[in-house]
């Protein structure tokens, strides 16, 4: 559902100010908490949003294009003018309203998009005028955040009272939940885990996206009528089957990439070598980074990461929030390749992460009492662009060299979690592990079991998991609607 | 949920909850475990099931106190809650008619070894189990193991309980008596070592479920990864039970130590 853009006080607004004099604004500049005060805190938010002022400046910037071609560049397809344009003219409670119509976690969106790949690389700033783009994540994160906080009325239809089964609360099943619920269905989501929220409460660190912030647009989900159940393993607790018993019609997978992939390296299971995953669940999830804990984490003073993704950004800047002295971020191709987002890149170099580029570990080595003391790496160099367009790293034989480490954080992604396809008969898995599905519809190829996240794409963004669990919302209700 | 029904003690610092668990009660299977949490500052621990009562929807635990969690998981008392409980987690225990099994548990190893027997005995095996422990107070559920055992070998290192001696001494015996089919072992990690390796001299087919470190217990973590036959798995999913005959208990024993100087500043 796309705004008007001629209602009158849009057309108007677009009106008080020439293009050119949009143009001409300089992009607005995020507020920082800095390096030195921010890396000794695991809590405290790098980022600390614009201020109204500055948020109806950047708003300003936005031309309102008759084709918003930035919404091409949005899995879930947010209005984007439609919502700037209400911070432009300073209606932020509606800036919310319209977010909401398309994403369930604006406030998420706005702070973990990979933004500069996406709506922002298609704004016309920046592929017609070659210029910065506007500031939309920036923006997205500033509707979200000036929210009422008892929340905007939520739009929705009657209940229906037919009950459908979301499996995992990371952010592909809040994302269908909520577009189920708008929708007038009952929905329940069940998760493996004591917390709600998936990778956004145990991988995502604090510093980057406050739990508080998940946790609001949890309540969001439970003010639109979302039952919640925690501890709960569908496929071990109970079937699938037992849940088409109890009534639920439909059911959507979204349990996630939750198998961390290792190299199978010499070395890899000395102790300190350990997944990201693992470093951040005990840190985020657990809270290990408060000594008042229970829960136990490794603690490094010098912390190889492995890995050029947010996450290997996530496990280096958390080793530095928890005291070690020398943090390197080890990654087997160039920089400009890094698939993290630019900020997060950004930001751990400020905050004294060295980055090692162009090298690869090949072994561990460990002290007598196997507590891992150096990593072996070996120099790559760029090669052919391979598949994804991105040159491959091809190994320097005999440049091996070894790096002192008591920490090792290995971060080079996930594998889909095996427990439910492997407890659903007959339900379709690729050879990698991966639920496998119709990639418009997000069913599979059993006809009330749908999935979409990580458990398909086996490992992605939390933007493209939201995009499916929208589109199999969608598809749901169609197949639902009309059924009593 | 999650209530205490019962609570009794094996020794001071072993104890036997009952837990208001309908929906594990319900799917749990031998050798199945759950993941416990006690307090919202609470580690998540890995535990066996030692039983369930279905038609009550009640689970039974056994816990030693080793450290920070299991102390505060023991000093819960009846109608207290456990704050979390997830499960069942893990492969159950692959229970086929083989002949004769000797079922092998060391101190509360015993515990998650009494289900995996009474579901031989169940399965029409002979069952023979070799319980052991440091001393009399460390031979934990002998009455239950009696009852589906054919027969019973006890070994305490002090001699105040059985026969004086290791495990492996009761279960050479046994092995020296009877041809045994298939060998389950549950217990520290050194212990599974020897009584794995008295095995493979004998060629007999041996299970082992191992008791790795673990956080979240559905594959996420990685903290349990295990060498097994050359290759790293995960104990959560693709264990907890392995062939003994092909675990690098070595690995297992060094990374089950593996954050104690982390845990001891929290002691």
């Amino acid at each position: 559902m796309i705004s008007d853009r001629n209602e009158t006080w849009r057309a108007a607004l677009r009106s008080a100010l020439p293009a050119k004099a949009r143009v001409a604004i300089a992009r607005v500049k995020m507020p920082e908490v800095e390096p030195a005060t921010r890396a000794a805190s695991q809590r405290v938010e790098v980022n600390k949003g614009l201020t109204p002022g500055m948020a109806r400046q950047e708003a300003s910037r936005c031309l309102d294009c008759v084709l918003p071609t930035c919404m091409d560049g949005c899995p879930v397809g947010v209005d984007i003018p439609g919502f700037v344009k209400e911070i432009e003219r300073g209606e932020f409670s509606r800036a919310a309203v319209v977010l909401r119509r398309a994403s369930a976690l604006p406030a998420v969106c706005g702070r973990v998009c990979p933004q500069e790949k996406q709506c922002e690389a298609r704004c016309f700033h920046a592929e017609k005028l070659k210029r910065e783009p506007v500031a939309i994540g920036y923006l997205e994160r500033f509707a979200a955040d000036n929210e009422p906080s008892d929340g905007v009325p939520a739009e929705r239809a009657p209940s229906n009272g037919i009950k459908v089964a979301v499996i995992g609360s990371g952010p592909s099943g809040l994302s269908c939940a909520g577009d189920l619920l708008k929708a007038g269905y009952e929905v329940t989501v069940f998760e493996a885990l004591h917390e709600i929220g998936g990778v956004l409460k145990y991988g995502i660190p604090e510093f980057r996206l406050p739990n508080r912030v998940v946790d609001a647009e949890i309540e969001s989900l439970k003010r639109l009528g979302a039952r919640f159940v925690t501890n709960y393993i569908v496929g071990m607790t109970g079937t699938l089957e037992a849940l088409r018993a109890e009534g639920y019609r439909c059911f959507y997978i979204s349990s996630g990439a939750g198998l961390p992939r290792f190299m199978n390296i010499p070395g890899e299971n000395y102790n300190g070598v350990l997944s990201s995953n693992e470093y951040l669940t005990r840190v985020n999830l657990m809270g290990a980074w408060d000594e008042r804990s229970d829960t136990p984490v490794y603690h490094g003073q010098n912390v190889v990461v492995v890995g050029g993704g947010n996450t290997a950004m996530d496990s280096a800047r958390t080793a530095r929030r928890l005291g070690a002295r020398r943090v390197m971020i080890v990654y087997r191709r160039g920089e400009e390749e890094m698939p993290a987002r630019v900020e997060e890149v950004k930001h751990a170099r400020e905050e004294g992460c060295e980055f090692i580029t162009l090298a690869n570990p090949v072994a561990y080595i460990a002290d007598e009492k196997q507590r891992v003391k150096q990593v072996v790496v070996q120099r790559m160099m760029q090669g052919e662009p391979d598949e994804s367009g991105r040159r491959s790293p091809v190994p320097v034989e005999g440049s091996e060299y070894a790096i002192d480490a008591d920490l090792v954080i290995v971060a080079v992604g996930v594998s889909p979690n095996p427990i439910i396809p492997r407890s659903v008969a007959g339900l379709e898995v690729s050879r990698y592990g991966s639920i496998v599905v119709d990639p418009e519809t997000m069913q599979t190829n059993i006809p009330d079991i749908y999935a979409g996240g990580d458990i398909v794409r086996g490992g992605a963004t939390v933007i493209l998991a939201m995009g499916d669990g929208r589109r199999a919302a969608g598809h749901i209700a169609s197949r639902l609607s009309g059924t009593r | 949920m999650n209530r205490i029904l019962s609570k009794s003690y094996f020794s001071e610092r072993v104890v036997k909850i009952e837990v208001d668990a309908p929906l594990i009660a319900r799917a749990r299977r031998p050798g199945n475990f759950v993941i416990v949490r006690v307090g919202e500052r609470g580690e998540r621990v890995p535990l066996t099931i030692t039983g369930a009562d279905a038609r009550r929807g009640t689970i039974a635990l056994v816990v030693q106190e080793v450290g920070a969690s299991t102390r505060k998981l023991c000093a819960l008392e009846v109608g207290d809650h456990v704050t979390d409980l997830v499960g069942p987690l893990g492969k159950p225990t692959r229970v086929e008619r083989v002949g004769t099994v000797l079922a092998c548990g060391g101190g509360v190893g015993i515990a998650p070894l009494l289900p995996i027997a009474e579901a031989f005995k169940a399965a029409g095996n002979r069952v023979v189990s070799v319980i052991a422990g440091r001393g009399r107070a460390f031979v934990i559920l002998e009455e239950e193991i009696r009852a589906c055992s054919d027969e019973v070998i006890i070994m305490t290192d002090d001699g105040s309980l059985g026969q004086q001696g290791l495990i492996t001494d009761g279960m050479a015996a046994a092995i020296a008596r009877e041809r045994v089919d298939l060998a389950v072992t549950i217990g520290p990690a050194v212990m599974m070592k020897f009584a794995s390796a008295l095995t493979r001299r004998h060629d007999i087919p041996t299970i082992a479920s191992l008791n790795a470190l673990m956080v979240d217990g559905t594959g996420m973590c990685g903290a349990c990864r295990v060498t097994v036959g050359g290759k790293t798995r995960f104990t959560c999913v693709d264990g907890p039970e392995f062939n003994a005959h092909e675990v690098d208990f070595d690995e297992l024993i060094a990374r089950l130590g593996g954050l104690r100087d982390e845990e001891i500043k929290k002691l």
